[in-house]
């Protein structure tokens, strides 16, 4: 008995005061018989009797352990099955220092400080800011947004702030949840903040996008152009930089979503004409944690006109009295945070923390790692991309413009992309994104994503499993 | 102003010792300064042979219009090196290696146990796109998770799309919309009320979904009165977004009655529970009415707020407004978790995929560490030692406490002001939190914008700090007041044990100051 009245009186491990002792301790000191007297502002008819359906507590490690380890084991994931999606979250490999890095108490942790206090972490933030700047080539680089889809959002209202028109041009093949983000943005009518997105339409055999839809859609009261390379089906975008100066000539901003990964050997936006580069910071060394991984970055030159419209926090190097470097917030009270609802869009936390793996991926790769990772993911995606194409039935029409994703267009097997999917996941499998749904147009097609993880034995073996699945 | 003192008379001399403390130093270089031409940290193999012979020569493969062609200026390190230029830069932060009562966050303690789970490679190496059928581990941490905000907020589902408690507020603002459109009222209803108090999110996110934001000031007792609420409410109403309490542990008692007026007129009305330790398992949002709230997982459910995300914002809502969340919804079937899709009048997406669910599995696991009965000793704790750290502090010369008419415990927070010290010797509160760094404490947080009490300071004993802590912390801020009276200098010049100095106060507003990348810095600063 009395070692059940110790438990049901000891002190909680997440809470130092929650001894007895210290507690009567604390009530004494401020002068109250029980905590509940401290409440006394709340009326007694707003005080709630029940909380129905709170499990039960697991204040001991070891159980709690077992039963969070038992509840994860029900999940497949990449490593041990070899998976082919992606399509805006992908399976890229971590190296061992990003993870050591970003999981130290001194970054992953609740404090915000001062200039001072928070001097590394700044800096970290900084050369996140500074490398990616260097991918990018542009020398204006904020801190993360929530995701790529938001980045894209808050892009498109810049632009319709900076050139003060309400419509914007997007292509028909966009990721289905990057494009409901993005729909939220802008949408719907009847809103004082409403823009009107119009699709332009895309190449069907590459996915590249329509030029002559391009210049019918595109007027003087076009906002924005917004373009990916490589397009979400896969393809590099050979007509950039047309886009990007039919977008000019219209006096729209070009917005460009690039893939960070693909920089060591694709030009970066500036090069053919982006004035607003966005994008997902995932690749660069952060897990894909079922799509926790999301990141988004916003970057342009640096020129007042942009800087003035970003609604994130921008980091800032400045000087000590001492003249040391420093880092502060600049532009900080054109943010939510500065100015309420007169502020530009919102700001709040984000994905700061990942910024920190990002840039000791950034350092630990270097010129020469980018280029290697790019070429060896291209050389592999059209290695397989070439493969899959030779089973019968089956076409692969991007498989001499893609980077890392292509299409593969399950039709004249007649068999859908589900079942397919399915035979391959009782093979080890996780074939790609089914597109059947969000693109009927593309009939049984389905998004594969190929990346350095990839070996050339595990790609023969999705050859092979594919041309079993599809002969039987 | 609103703001009352204490004679330090009844101060009792602290017998707490102050320790030596120095922050680290490295003077660690940024790595854009760093590295050698032809170092390297990570290397990749080349494709295959019988990739090549397929494919030829990878530089190929990419169009001549679109090939890279001067390679981009990243450092050139090896793999010791940036690792040790990452340790240096880990060693200059403070972090929660320090005393960090930053208010306004209710902050929990990290339980490393969610960190662990989170990095394993079947959590990790989880794909978005996978079949319903292969992560079943994971949704079924996020059903099991909804069912405990269920439990304390009386809400009929939860979503955690929103990757903070900001775009939960946009959330909110969302689904309105939808609801307005269902009901043939979008752009009737386009005018969201909310009060000075509130946090920036909510009167900004309502901006940005275009509602027009109607803006009550603090009345005598603390929080708007109820005529001024009466004032802003017409046909025009779309939403309230609230928090309660509010940033000063004042706690509004009408609250039913708002909801009431709200509800009368036509409105929605969303509950913000930034400042949830102070009610936790005191009150449910819906049994009060609301028909929608948000939780942070990060800061006020045990994950970790990373110095800014990543972050969730739980939305929940009641049954009413289930139609209209973002989807894919977790349910539940017999045995099996399925991903169901929206229906016609959902919101569609606020974010990608299902959210930061690795911060819902984090908050799944401090819920189950700490239990009902943990949550409830909780918010105890935190209002019990908030309100000991009130007696303490307003014994601390030049510190006043905001609305010296209300009498009574505040909750979990009180805001104090330094008004009186400014006054007495020109030292702001920038100072002083300059200053306490220098003893190995984080600083206070001041105050959202706009500041309605002067040279504000809001701390947050919350649970997670031992008593102890705290009182370290009281004779420190008692310290730098008398400094302040005594040796002002030493507070202005501020900090003198830190990684680096105090920073210049050049505003960075203008384009030849700022620099958000080192190649700017170098072409704006550095030049001849």
């Amino acid at each position: 008995m009395a070692s059940e009245k110790n438990r049901e009186t000891r002190a909680h491990p997440y809470m130092p005061n929650s001894v007895p002792a210290i507690e009567r301790q604390l009530l004494r000191e401020v002068g109250v018989d029980s905590a509940e007297e401290l409440f006394a502002q709340i009326p007694a008819d707003h005080r709630a009797a029940e909380f129905p359906g709170f499990p039960p507590t697991l204040s001991s490690e070891v159980e709690l352990s077992r039963h969070v380890g038992d509840l994860l084991s029900k999940n497949l994931d990449c490593r041990r099955n070899l998976s082919f999606l992606g399509g805006g979250i992908w399976q890229h490999h971590v190296p061992a220092v990003c993870d050591e890095i970003v999981r130290r108490s001194e970054f992953t942790t609740n404090v915000w400080g001062t200039p001072s206090s928070d001097h590394g972490r700044n800096q970290a933030w900084f050369e996140f800011q500074s490398q990616l700047g260097e991918l990018l080539d542009l020398e204006l680089v904020g801190l993360p947004v929530y995701s790529w889809g938001t980045a894209v959002g808050n892009a498109l209202r810049m632009a319709s702030r900076i050139t003060g028109r309400r419509r914007v041009l997007l292509p028909r093949c966009l990721d289905p949840d990057r494009r409901g983000v993005i729909s939220n943005f802008c949408e719907p009518v009847g809103t004082g903040s409403h823009l009107t997105i119009v699709e332009i339409d895309a190449d069907r055999a590459t996915g590249r996008l329509d030029l002559a839809d391009l210049r019918a859609k595109l007027g003087a009261d076009v906002a924005a152009v917004y373009f990916e390379n490589p397009a979400y089906l896969g393809a590099m975008e050979t007509g950039a930089a047309e886009i990007t100066g039919l977008a000019h000539a219209a006096g729209a901003q070009a917005i460009v979503g690039v893939d960070p990964i693909s920089l060591g050997i694709l030009s970066p936006p500036s090069a053919y004409g982006a004035d607003i580069a966005v994008g997902s910071t995932q690749p660069l060394g952060v897990h894909m944690s079922c799509g926790g991984g999301a990141g988004g970055f916003i970057a342009t030159r640096d020129e007042p006109i942009y800087a003035k419209e970003y609604p994130t926090l921008l980091l800032s190097a400045t000087e000590t009295h001492a003249g040391e470097l420093g880092f502060s917030l600049a532009l900080f009270h054109q943010t939510s945070y500065g100015s309420r609802e007169l502020g530009k869009d919102w700001t709040g936390n984000s994905t700061y923390l990942y910024t920190v793996a990002n840039a000791a991926f950034m350092a630990l790769l270097g010129p020469d790692g980018f280029r290697e990772l790019g070429e060896l993911i291209v050389a592999r995606a059209r290695y397989a991309a070439g493969l899959l194409a030779e089973i019968p039935g089956v076409r692969v029409p991007g498989a001499q413009s893609c980077f890392k994703e292509f299409v593969v267009d399950f039709s004249s097997t007649h068999r859908t992309v589900s079942a397919i999917n399915d035979a391959l996941r009782a093979r080890g499998i996780f074939g790609g994104i089914d597109l059947s749904r969000s693109f009927p147009e593309l009939g049984q097609s389905s998004l594969y994503c190929v990346t350095e993880v990839h070996s050339a034995a595990d790609l023969q073996r999705l050859v092979a499993t594919v041309r079993e699945v599809c002969a039987s | 102003m609103n703001t009352k003192s204490v004679e330090p008379s009844a101060a009792k001399e602290s017998s707490v010792k102050l320790r030596r403390y120095h922050a680290a130093v490295w003077d660690e270089p940024l790595i854009l300064e760093m590295g050698v031409t032809g170092r390297r940290g990570q290397h990749y193999p080349p494709p295959e042979a019988m990739v090549t012979a397929a494919v030829g020569d990878p530089l190929q493969l990419v169009p001549a219009a679109l090939r890279r062609s001067a390679s981009p200026e990243l450092p050139e390190m090896s793999e010791p090196d940036v690792l040790r230029h990452y340790l240096h830069l880990a060693q200059e932060t403070l972090g929660m290696m320090g005393i960090s009562l930053f208010g306004t966050c209710t902050m929990k303690y990290n339980p490393r146990l969610g960190e662990a789970f989170a990095a394993l490679p079947e959590f990790a190496e989880l794909h978005p796109g996978q079949d319903a059928r292969t992560l079943q581990g994971v949704l079924g941490i996020i059903w099991r998770f909804d069912r405990i905000l269920r439990s304390l907020s009386g809400m009929d589902q939860f979503v955690f799309q929103a990757g903070g408690g900001a775009e939960a507020a946009y959330t909110h603002a969302c689904v309105t919309r939808a609801w307005l459109a269902a009901r043939g009222e979008l752009g009737k209803r386009n005018q969201v009320i909310t009060s000075i108090q509130s946090h920036p999110c909510n009167p900004a996110t309502a901006a940005a979904a275009g509602f027009e934001v109607v803006t009550l000031m603090l009345g005598e007792r603390g929080y708007p009165s109820l005529d001024a609420l009466r004032a802003a409410v017409s046909d025009r109403t779309a939403a309230l977004m609230i928090n309660n309490p509010d940033d000063m542990g004042i706690y509004n008692p009408e609250i039913k009655e708002w909801v009431r007026i709200v509800h009368e007129a036509g409105g929605l009305c969303f509950y913000d529970h930034a400042n949830f330790n102070g009610v936790m398992s005191k009150i449910r949002a819906r049994d009060l009415g609301f028909d929608a709230c948000m939780f942070m997982l990060h800061k006020t459910f045990g994950a970790p707020k990373g110095g800014g995300g990543p972050a969730v914002g739980a939305y929940g809502c009641s049954a009413d407004l289930v139609p209209f969340l973002p989807g894919p919804l977790v349910t539940q079937r017999g045995d099996f978790f399925a991903l169901e899709d929206p229906g016609v009048h959902s919101v569609g997406k606020i974010r990608e995929y299902l959210g930061n669910v690795q911060q819902v599995l984090k908050a799944y696991v401090w819920a189950r560490a700490m239990g009902l009965d943990g949550v409830a000793k909780a918010s105890d704790m935190s209002v019990i030692l908030n309100n000991y750290m009130e007696k303490e502090l307003l014994k601390i010369r030049g510190v006043t406490r905001s609305h010296p008419n209300i009498d009574g415990w505040r909750l979990e927070m009180t805001r104090f002001s330094l008004e009186k010290l400014y006054e007495d010797t020109g030292v702001t509160v920038f100072d002083v939190q300059n200053r306490m760094v220098d003893f190995g404490i984080d600083a206070f947080w001041l105050a959202h914008e706009p500041w309605v009490v002067p040279h504000p300071f809001t701390p947050e004993a919350g649970e997670m700090w031992s008593r102890e802590d705290v009182d370290y912390w009281i004779a420190v801020l008692r310290r730098i007041s008398d400094e302040a009276y005594s040796n002002p200098e030493i507070v202005r010049t501020a900090p003198h044990n830190q990684v680096i100095g105090k920073l210049r106060g050049a505003a960075l507003d203008e384009p030849d100051n700022w620099a958000m990348t080192w190649r700017a810095y170098r072409r704006k600063h550095r030049t001849g």
